[in-house]
């Protein structure tokens, strides 16, 4: 039976996390995404599921936390906003170094430095260029409402173990903080340490006479055999962007002009979609729900059927050199957005469109 | 219908609340809600906002700049708040420590001496509800009994005895509220 409840998207990654049958949390408190730990810690879900739900020294402590039970087969996650994921980077590529699954939450706010609580979307490149030292990707997905911080809980679990890769949630101070309706799934178990050992031999899951030694670890200096593993790890990858590729599209049949957007900013073009509509502009939005896989393919695609794009994001223009990449400059890209935890009207994007692409 | 609404005035007088109670409702009502607070520096004393979007369709931006309906609390949303009325639309004010008046002529306001109201009978806590009554009595968009479930779903259970007292403010805000300028 699926239950119909009013929750911030903060809440729902709480509850999506005991109701998954998530192992672990581990986190820091920072706005704007406190409401996860304070969740949480409310639900008591040790108490329910077992679920350890631990509040860390800091952000470093929290990753290496993560780092240590998913080297156990445990699903076991961690969430905080901009400055304290900068704080987790070197953990994140040990821990993809050491290919290792986990879920990473990130309710952006603006910067840089400890810049200001409100939402922004410019931690794009940080998430999805690396972040962290190494030839290494962070799969990421980007929810626009509370009901995907709720489901992406899982998705982001399951592709994380697919891949044995950690997964982040992009997520922004809107999207984080708004409330809206959202269905809640039955409480599933927590895998069995049986489950663990017999479905992931790589997991570290104690001492077996019958089995060779699990070394969890992300160094290796025979570079030989370093460049193996780096082979193997963008097999993976190149794996990942073939099959893992998600995105929306709204009102894009007839669209001669493209909106490119994700998270609270896709929300917001959809508001300027049916603003231009009444104006007679035929525009329509491509939503990455993927940003790491980016959907690379159907916008080139949609460049040879479209007169101009416009990539709106919160931030000073991130998303855009992929739209350009993806787009081949076969068609005008643009970029639109406010910073420093401004956000932008449907206005102000629809005029941006008007006057950046349709007249520019 | 999609109905756009600010709600704004000073952190604690349940602004936030009366947002939740309004959008639970909806829910109980099969619409699609959305509620987005102010979350800034200014939730830690000081003015306090909601944006809620009440409609039959699903909700694009849960953050706007336009609305068709504010409900104005003190002087500073006011400052902030009436020009981001649509043309048309409903603007709702406690006259409450207003010292400059709304002055716009293309929209309905409506005042509602919510806090003398609640104060002469002795529920100032209820305060928010009678305000809430007004703004139902000119957009009734959300009938009584899914108002009645929207409470039981967002009050806590200890709560729960206190619901047909929130039910009354509601009526009583729909008895006192008054136009000031109508189209």
């Amino acid at each position: 039976m699926k239950e119909l409840k009013l929750m911030k998207g903060n809440e729902a990654i709480a509850e999506a996390a005991i109701r998954y049958g998530v192992d672990g949390y581990f986190g820091y408190p920072i706005t704007p995404q406190s409401e996860i730990l304070e969740h949480l810690m409310a639900e008591e879900p040790y108490k329910k599921t077992g679920m350890v739900v631990l509040q860390a020294e800091s952000e470093v402590a929290s990753i290496n936390m993560v780092y240590g039970g998913a080297a156990c087969g445990k699903r076991v996650m961690t969430t905080s906003s901009s400055p304290g994921i900068s704080l987790m980077q070197e953990g994140l590529s040990y821990i993809a170094g050491a290919e290792l699954p986990c879920l990473v939450v990130n309710v952006v706010r603006g910067g840089p430095g400890l810049g200001t609580i409100q939402p922004s979307q410019a931690d794009y490149f940080q998430t999805t260029k690396g972040g962290g030292h190494g030839d290494y990707r962070l799969i990421t997905l980007a929810p626009a409402s509370v009901q995907e911080m709720y489901d992406f809980v899982g998705l982001a679990f399951e592709l994380a173990f697919k891949y044995r890769n950690p997964a982040m949630i992009l997520s922004d101070g809107v999207i984080g903080q708004v409330m809206e309706k959202v269905q809640i799934g039955d409480y599933q178990p927590r895998w069995t340490d049986e489950y663990i050992k017999k479905s992931f031999p790589w997991a570290s899951t104690g001492k077996n006479p019958n089995k060779p030694h699990i070394i969890i670890t992300s160094l290796e200096l025979d570079s030989s055999k370093q460049e193996q593993v780096n082979i193997r790890i963008q097999n993976k990858y190149k794996e990942c962007q073939a099959n893992e590729v998600r995105y929306e599209m709204i009102n894009c049949d007839d669209a001669e002009y493209i909106f490119v957007a994700y998270g609270s900013s896709a929300r917001i073009c959809q508001k300027a979609i049916q603003l231009g509509r009444e104006k007679g502009i035929k525009v329509g939005l491509l939503r990455p729900i993927t940003l790491w896989p980016f959907p690379s393919k159907i916008l080139g695609e949609l460049a040879d059927k479209v007169k101009g794009m416009l990539s709106v994001e919160m931030s000073a223009g991130q998303m855009v050199e992929d739209v350009l990449l993806a787009t081949k400059h076969k068609i005008k890209v643009e970029h639109f957005g406010r910073f420093g935890g401004i956000i932008p009207t449907p206005q102000e994007v629809l005029h941006a469109l008007e006057t950046k692409i349709i007249g520019g | 219908m999609t109905e756009e609404i600010i709600i704004a005035g000073f952190g604690g007088q349940g602004v936030l609340s009366m947002g939740k109670i309004l959008a639970y409702s909806g829910i109980m009502q099969n619409k699609e809600v959305s509620w987005m607070p102010s979350y800034g520096p200014e939730m830690r004393g000081g003015t306090s906002n909601v944006t809620v979007i009440i409609s039959d369709e699903r909700i694009s931006s849960p953050v706007l700049s336009v609305f068709d309906t504010a409900i104005i609390l003190n002087q500073q949303s006011m400052d902030k708040f009436e020009k981001s009325v649509k043309p048309g639309g409903m603007l709702i004010y406690d006259p409450n420590g207003i010292t400059r008046h709304p002055e716009r002529k293309d929209i309905n306001i409506y005042q509602i001496a919510a806090t003398d109201k609640a104060t002469e009978i002795g529920i100032s806590k209820l305060f928010n509800m009678i305000v809430l009554g007004g703004f139902l009595k000119y957009k009734p968009i959300i009938q009584e009994e899914f108002m009645r479930k929207g409470l039981e779903k967002s009050l806590p259970e200890r709560h729960h005895k206190l619901i047909p007292d929130n039910l009354k403010a509601i009526a009583i805000g729909s008895e006192i509220i008054k136009a000031y300028h109508t189209l």
